[in-house]
């Protein structure tokens, strides 16, 4: 389906593309710095949604557990970078490497064992949830006094040590999101894409057409896990300390699907958009309810978004707003 | 690993402490089974995973609280009050929002029923504010003397009232009209449906039990532990270990798993470092997702 | 103050502020606009709502003590890293001069960066890891002992009670919750207690999940050590619970020795009654006997009469005591001129315990000591450092179950 997108992308959908990546670049020169640390969230969670998204959109698997990828990725570059001195820009290789065998372990167990669905989530849920409870007792890796990265150079930017202002972070999570998303587009165009769409489309047929199912599921899994794993290398230099406690939870999983499924599962730009949408409209109900001063009023009204969401676009807000912005043919009440 | 606390307790560990850390993980688990009663009850029939779990027990025990000091009614007591009113909370839920994403994939009723706990805490949040409050009951600090065994008074009477409670449930699927038709549509939706079951009617009914046993273990809850607006994601999570132990949609099976969590988070405390407990019970939750996906009572997947 | 108000006026501010123009132009008898970020809603709500009410009753107290008022600017972490991060952003963007917060160790460093970032003066309320002012940071100070400091300080004032008391454990088991601050303690208790010559042996340590629903194990495991005494680092809800378990298990120690919250709050008086009485707490706290400390009691005391005065009131009430103190001697809301006025910083007559509020050059002030705080008739009393002791302690700990 994704494909469908690209081939079929409308010139209006290419200039709408053209516009916001041109706005993106250039934001850190008009906005101020508190717009700017929302956006640096947003693209964050963009990034870590469609790293996400190819797991379910994909494998076909659903995954409560990302948290895990994400602190493997930032756990193991951090360690490297305080006890070693490696920079980031190699540690992201181990980073990758660690989240990979991860992800390929817990996929590998789901599929050998045909755990799906629900049952697949609690697996991902009981991995992250278990190696959480023993990062906390490694010291180590500061248990859960937490790792702290030393915070120094603030004011000139070092890319390779990934020292430096919000504004470089912010062109490295910008990357990280657009590298990701051709990534993606690249992948769904591809061979490896279409027998992706061929096994969504009809499971049984496309094994019965001879696509070795476990092979090109395993492949969704690893880029999935690898690319969350590149998440956590940026969280841990950007946010420079990590709890276990935190880390490695459910709720903290939770955040990280949020986006793609308010987006919209197993499109292109869903997690993009969900994320764009899910970060502002935190910070717009926290705006707004401040003059109530009562605490917890903006979470409910979260909930009641995210609900209505749900209700009313219950596939997601993309396929919605592609009909709505004409970016090519109808798309809404087909299945996605 | 940090050396100390890894260190194996044996030379202190008796018989004796054995004994009294079983028998209390026994009863804790009989009311842990309670709870995951209602998970399993409306996964087995609706097949909707309810991810709100622990804040709706929350809200049973917020409400047990409210009886507790404006009335001065006994947690035990109150408890048919607290279910009747998380049974009209379920079912109106069901019947007025969850209907709507049945036929949805599972991470967007995921998502809804997200959204609902995240609704649930913030009104928890507003109405209550944040810190701990429990019902101080006469008999709370009390506890029998058996010999050598000392066992909790408030952890008898809780298990005790698990029990009963899940036993007028069982009887109920097995005995009444209407359990029998809820059983069978979760057993045969289309059947169900031909045979002129009023499903809708029959899926909030449930939807509404299943709270309703939440409500309930929430009163009881509330005796052994204090309430807090964010107590209930922990329990959601408990709840789903016990249940896919236990095996999804079996009664039996989820007062089992809550013993078998009980009893062993129990010993497992005591014989490892209690911070480590919980990675025990997740590497049981891995273990039987692996060998015995079904559960330990479960039916084998249709 | 009306924060509605605040944000459009700081809309419009924000822009410029933020783009470094003087700042200086703010000040010339303008209140010094101040940033409080607090997790008030999320996991750690309570802790972040109480400390509030030290916010709550501050300005009639500094405007008493001769002090330039301060325009609050309220700001929700949501008990959460990434939105501590950009509330921040937001409070400065809105025309923040200085930061106060976070109670949470995670968040503080998040906003601490910020602040270092942007040149503002972050006055840090509560957190306990020493990381945080071992960054080499220029803006961020804090008057709050680190783990370390509260740990030796908790060894010094056992001894001094054992010998008030005349007795003391010879052996204890040491339970601690598994979090941040607890395993800091924990770490540090093996460097530590030798300097001090303890009268006993550690004879077990057990370590707690802080989000345990049940703790009836870990009592009974610590009541088979045989230990004499309870040394303990917990939070609230766990010193509730293993409370309830000590007594229901029929254990009384010799004494409860906390290093951290949980014993002393308000909350474990309120929902324990007369089984809240005789724990002993070494952490940090106001001193009764100081003229401050009795203003902060009486104020909170009508602000709101149910809540004793504690250790968060005291300290979030302090950070800003230091915000309007050096923003009188800076005479302007120039951020390098306040962070300078807040490195000078020497007030002796505040609330908290030992001689007063100064910094180091890591901008921590490490004349901060613990008090010695019992439960008696559920009150607070200070039993510890002589000096500021407004009674003796009560040894043993009276058996829980000849409690009337």
């Amino acid at each position: 389906m994704m494909s469908r997108i690209i081939e079929s992308a409308s010139p209006r959908a290419l200039a709408l593309l053209a516009i916001v990546t041109a706005v993106l670049i250039a934001a850190p020169s008009f906005v101020n710095n508190y717009v700017l640390s929302v956006l640096i969230i947003v693209l964050y969670f963009a990034y870590v949604g469609q790293a996400w998204n190819l797991m379910l959109g994909f494998a076909g698997q659903l995954s409560l557990g990302h948290a895990l990828f994400v602190s493997l990725g930032a756990y193991t570059s951090a360690a490297l970078f305080i006890k070693f001195g490696v920079s980031p820009v190699v540690g992201v290789f181990a980073a990758i490497a660690v989240a990979v065998v991860a992800g390929c372990l817990i996929g590998y167990l789901g599929f050998r064992f045909s755990i799906r669905g629900v049952y697949f989530a609690l697996l991902t849920i009981a991995f992250a949830e278990f190696t959480g409870i023993i990062v906390d007792h490694i010291s180590w890796l500061g248990a859960s006094s937490g790792l702290f990265l030393p915070v120094k150079n603030l004011q000139s930017n070092d890319i390779v040590n990934l020292r430096g202002s919000p504004t470089m972070f912010y062109y490295v999570i910008l990357t990280l999101t657009g590298l990701a998303l051709a990534l993606c587009s690249w992948l769904l165009n591809s061979k490896l894409g279409l027998y992706w769409q061929a096994i969504r489309e009809d499971q049984e047929a496309a094994e019965a057409s001879g696509v070795p199912l476990f092979r090109y599921k395993m492949i969704a899994v690893a880029i999935s896990s690898g690319l969350t794993g590149v998440g956590g290398v940026w969280y841990a230099f950007y946010y420079n300390n990590l709890f276990p406690e935190t880390m490695f939870k459910t709720s903290q999983s939770v955040e990280i699907i949020l986006g793609s499924v308010v987006g919209g599962v197993g499109s292109l730009f869903g997690p993009v958009l969900g994320a764009f949408v899910l970060t502002p409209l935190g910070e717009a109900l926290t705006a707004a309810t401040e003059g109530m001063h009562v605490d917890g009023v903006k979470s409910f009204f979260w909930g009641l978004c995210v609900a209505a969401i749900v209700l009313f676009r219950p596939q997601g807000l993309w396929p919605w707003l592609y009909d709505l912005l004409g970016l090519g043919p109808k798309r809404e009440g087909k299945k996605p | 690993m940090q050396g100390r606390s890894l260190a194996f307790s044996g030379s202190h560990v008796s018989a004796q402490l054995y004994l009294n850390v079983a028998v209390s993980g026994l009863l804790t688990g009989l009311i842990y089974g309670l709870s995951a009663l209602g998970l399993s009850v409306i996964f087995g029939v609706i097949r909707i995973v309810n991810f709100a779990h622990g804040e709706m027990m929350v809200l049973g025990m917020f409400a047990t609280l409210v009886l507790f000091r404006a009335l001065g009614i006994d947690p035990l007591l109150s408890l048919p009050l607290v279910a009747a009113a998380l049974f009209a909370f379920g079912y109106v839920l069901q019947d007025l929002v969850v209907r709507r994403v049945a036929h949805l994939a599972d991470h967007m009723q995921f998502l809804l029923m997200a959204a609902v706990a995240v609704m649930l805490i913030s009104v928890c949040l507003m109405m209550f504010g944040p810190d701990a409050q429990g019902a101080q009951v006469s008999y709370g600090f009390d506890s029998f003397a058996i010999g050598p065994l000392l066992v909790d008074k408030v952890r008898v009477y809780a298990g005790v009232a698990a029990l009963i409670v899940s036993g007028l449930l069982f009887a109920f699927f097995h005995y009444t009209l209407t359990g029998k038709a809820i059983r069978a549509c979760g057993d045969n939706y289309t059947g169900a449906r031909v045979v002129g079951l009023n499903v809708r009617r029959l899926y909030a009914l449930t939807f509404g039990i299943g709270t309703a046993c939440l409500g309930a273990a929430g009163a009881i809850m509330l005796l052994l532990v204090d309430v807090h607006p964010y107590l209930g994601p922990s329990y959601t999570l408990l709840a789903f270990i016990i249940v896919i132990i236990g095996g999804m949609g079996s009664l039996p099976g989820a007062l089992l798993g809550g013993m078998l969590i009980g009893i062993s988070e129990a010993l497992a405390g005591v014989i490892l470092q209690p911070s480590l407990k919980s990675a025990f019970s997740f590497g049981l939750l891995i273990l039987v997702l692996l060998v015995r996906p079904q559960g330990l009572l479960g039916k084998v997947a249709r | 103050m009306d924060r509605r108000h605040l944000l459009t006026t700081g809309a419009a501010l924000g822009a410029a502020s933020t783009l470094a123009l003087p700042t200086r132009l703010l000040a010339a008898g303008a209140p010094l606009k101040v940033g409080v970020l607090l997790p008030r809603s999320g996991v750690q709500a309570g802790i972040g709502q109480d400390c509030q009410r030290g916010v709550d009753i501050a300005a009639p107290i500094l405007k008493s003590l001769g002090l330039p008022d301060l325009e609050i600017m309220n700001g929700d972490t949501e008990s959460k890293v990434e939105i501590a991060r950009s509330t921040a952003e937001k409070l400065i963007g809105a025309g923040a001069q200085l930061l106060i917060g976070a109670f949470d160790s995670g968040q503080t460093t998040a906003i601490a960066q910020v602040a270092e970032q942007k040149g503002v003066p972050l006055v840090i309320n509560i957190a306990a890891a020493p990381q945080i002012t071992e960054q080499g940071y220029k803006f961020v100070f804090r008057n709050f002992p680190t783990a370390g400091t509260i740990l030796s300080n908790a060894f010094e004032q056992q001894k001094a009670v054992f010998a008030q008391v005349g007795h003391a454990p010879k052996s204890v088991v040491f339970m601690h919750v598994n979090d941040t601050f607890g395993t800091a303690m924990a770490g540090g208790i093996g460097k530590v207690m030798p300097k001090f010559d303890m009268p006993y042996k550690i004879v077990e340590t057990i370590a707690y999940d802080p989000a345990a629903r049940d703790l009836s194990v870990e009592i009974a495991k610590a009541k088979a050590t045989g230990a004499e005494a309870l040394l303990c680092v917990s939070r609230l809800n766990d010193a509730i619970l293993l409370t309830r378990e000590m007594i229901k298990q029929r254990w009384t120690p010799q004494a409860v020795l906390s290093m951290g919250p949980g014993w002393y709050e308000d909350q474990y008086l309120k929902t324990l009654g007369k089984y809240s009485d005789g724990p002993l707490t070494f952490s940090p706290w106001y001193d009764p006997k100081k003229k401050l400390s009795q203003t902060l009691v009486a104020a909170l005391a009508k602000k709101h009469p149910n809540v004793n005065l504690n250790t968060n009131h005291v300290f979030t009430f302090e950070a800003l005591l230091i915000a309007a103190d050096a923003y009188k001697r800076a005479g302007s809301a120039d951020p390098k001129a306040l962070a300078e006025a807040i490195r000078k910083t020497n007030i002796t007559d505040n609330s908290s315990m030992g001689p007063g509020i100064m910094f180091n050059a890591k901008g921590q002030n490490d004349k901060v000591v613990d008090g010695t705080v019992q439960n008696v008739g559920g009150k607070q009393v200070v039993v510890q450092p002589e000096a500021s002791a407004t009674a003796k302690a009560i040894w043993p700990l009276p058996a829980y179950d000849k409690r009337g």
